[in-house]
């Protein structure tokens, strides 16, 4: 019978990759397809989902940014401390015959992008990895996507870093100067629907990364559900194509808490 | 062949969603009934919102799953809209799950709740995740069970289901009591335990509540008895819930006395359209063995 059992191990490592992101990792083979997260459990603090940002046939990495609570107490995890995870969940970004793809981030969107653009440079794509973050101490993965051979652009909002200013006016710069085939997109939503915006002026397919407040993560509880097609970003998502997005009239605007709430994003 | 009804309210089919499983907003509702659903219950409704328990919340294992959700929703105030909308747009009968910690809530709350005008409330009177909150559940005393569902039926038109727990010596006292306080049918069963899994690496309980109310498969045998036992004691309206994945499970509940068959943790093994599947199911059985409705085969397990 099916299950998604809560499968807990020592983390193999735990990298500090700035002042406030940690990537932990485990040595298991996890089989996960770029996009798709985890349900990663700290036993005794809590559990949320996290999307995979380093996967190869034998480890995987999830990279958690300090935004206090849940990943605060990430932030204390050391190699060889049991945590757990259930998964891999949800919709992956699809790649097919594109000979060259754009990777937009801001800020912790980045993380799924990373593993993205490595299966994409495996297959032989030109990948343009645009990150953008609020200053230079907020970045991470840079040098890991130079090194695996991706084009890397950075903005940020002080100009300590790269271009000062929006990661969509590198998108468009990129666009203008090369031939690009798709576009993914991860990070703030009012970030995205820019990049859609963008998008649509290329004429490019585009898919994003949107995520709602998850408590089962198997498409049972119906709290990352969005109006008003009442899909579940657990399932049906998190990676949507922007047609999706664009049917999904609280994409930008409202999201739902804990209770069930909407809350203005 | 597969309609049915419920206290006047007319099903085009028995298949329904239930309680507690993606029916935290009207859109997500509307798209279980784009799925086959003869009928879909929200959420369980309270006065005021709830976060729940923290994650974790939900663990699967071997044969079923257990939850400690905590019974969250956005409160009845910010719920009416949600119903308003299914009610309006998923083309199929909403029945308004209510759920209250006081006894002498549950009037207040029924009558809220009827503003978005459901076909029918079903009184949750049986989560077992959270008890050491509340104290035992209503469920479990006949004269609460009584009061609560006579306090409902007094502040609304809107027929009144009662859900009963399985976790109970008095599971008839209780159905006998909520009879006779003028319930309109019984929905049975809520989840059965409540169970624990320890993680054995990480050496504690993995629900965050610790324990959780236990479904699927691994509880459909004590379900079909709760209904068998039920039908024959009240002859009210059933709505029975309880593991059911297949068409065959289907057939079974009904066999045993239920009118209809609610699902939730099916749709973790079987998709969405678990409602559409069960239904094909259930016909084809029906046209093999020579039954022409769903009344016909009602209750037939306790002939001969
Ligand atoms: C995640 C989850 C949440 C639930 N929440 C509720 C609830 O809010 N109200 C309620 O009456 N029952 C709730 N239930 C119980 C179900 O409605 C149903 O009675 C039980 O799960 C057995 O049916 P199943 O095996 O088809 O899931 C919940 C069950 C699950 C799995
Ligand atoms: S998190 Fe429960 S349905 Fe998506």
């Amino acid at each position: 019978m099916k299950d998604s059992p809560m499968v807990t191990m020592k983390a193999a490592r735990a990298v500090q990759e700035n002042p406030s992101v940690k990537t932990l990792y485990f040595d298991y083979g996890l089989g996960a397809r770029p996009g798709q997260f985890v349900m990663l459990w700290l036993p005794g603090v809590g559990e949320r989902p996290m999307s995979i940002s380093y996967c190869t046939r034998e480890r995987f990495g999830v990279s958690v940014a300090d935004v206090g609570g849940f990943s605060s107490a990430v932030m204390k995890v050391k190699e060889g401390d049991a945590v757990g995870f259930r998964g891999p969940f949800g919709t992956s970004f699809k790649l097919g015959k594109e000979k060259a793809i754009a990777l937009v981030s801001g800020g912790c969107g980045c993380a799924p992008l990373a593993f993205l653009a490595d299966e994409a440079l495996a297959k032989g794509k030109k990948a343009f990895y645009l990150q953008g973050a609020r200053s230079k101490g907020m970045l991470f993965f840079t040098e890991r996507m130079r090194k695996a051979g991706a084009e890397v652009l950075v903005s940020t909002d002080d100009g300590s870093a790269g271009k000062k200013g929006f990661v969509t006016e590198l998108l468009r710069e990129v666009l203008q100067k090369n031939k690009v085939d798709k576009i993914c997109t991860c990070g703030p939503e009012i970030m995205m629907k820019k990049v859609v915006d963008i998008s649509n002026e290329f004429k490019l397919p585009c898919d994003i990364s949107m995520e709602r407040y998850m408590k089962c993560g198997i498409g049972i509880c119906g709290q990352c559900c969005v109006d008003p097609l009442g899909i579940r970003m657990c399932t049906e998502g998190p990676v949507i194509k922007k047609e999706t997005a664009k049917k999904i009239t609280e994409f930008g605007k409202y999201r739902r808490d804990a209770s069930g709430r909407r809350v203005p994003i | 062949m597969l309609q049915t009804e419920l206290a006047g309210v007319k099903l085009a089919n028995p298949t329904i969603l239930a309680s507690g499983i993606m029916g935290v907003s009207g859109a997500s509702l509307s798209l279980i009934a784009k799925n086959g659903a003869g009928a879909v219950t929200s959420k369980s409704i309270s006065l005021e919102p709830r976060k729940g328990h923290p994650n974790p919340v939900i663990v699967t294992y071997g044969q079923g799953m257990m939850n400690a959700v905590g019974l969250s929703n956005a409160g009845v105030k910010d719920s009416i809209p949600e119903l308003e909308y299914a009610v309006k747009n998923a083309g199929v009968p909403v029945i308004a799950s209510a759920v209250e910690f006081k006894a002498e809530n549950f009037g207040a709350l029924t009558k809220e709740i009827s503003k978005a005008n459901p076909a029918l409330i079903e009184l949750n009177i049986s989560c077992p995740n959270v008890s050491h909150e509340f104290g035992k559940p209503f469920s479990h005393d006949p004269a609460a069970a009584e009061w609560v569902t006579r306090s409902a039926k007094r502040n609304t038109k809107i027929p009144i289901f009662v859900k009963l727990s399985p976790n109970t010596p008095d599971l008839l006292e209780v159905a006998h009591a909520v009879k006779s306080a003028g319930a309109d049918g019984i929905t049975a069963i809520n989840t059965v335990g409540p169970g624990m899994q320890i993680d054995i690496f990480a050496r504690r309980p993995v629900l965050s509540n610790k324990c959780g109310g236990v479904s699927g498969p691994a509880i459909k045998p004590v379900a079909v008895k709760c209904i068998y036992d039920i039908y024959k004691e009240t002859k009210l309206p059933i709505i029975g819930t309880g593991g059911v994945t297949t068409g065959a499970d289907a057939v079974e509940f009904i066999m045993a006395g239920a009118s209809a068959v609610a699902m939730g943790t099916g749709i973790y093994y079987r998709g969405l359209d678990i409602f559409a599947k069960v239904c094909k199911e259930m016909q084809e059985f029906m046209e093999k063995e020579g039954f022409s409705s769903i009344k016909e085969m009602r209750g037939v397990a306790h002939e001969g």
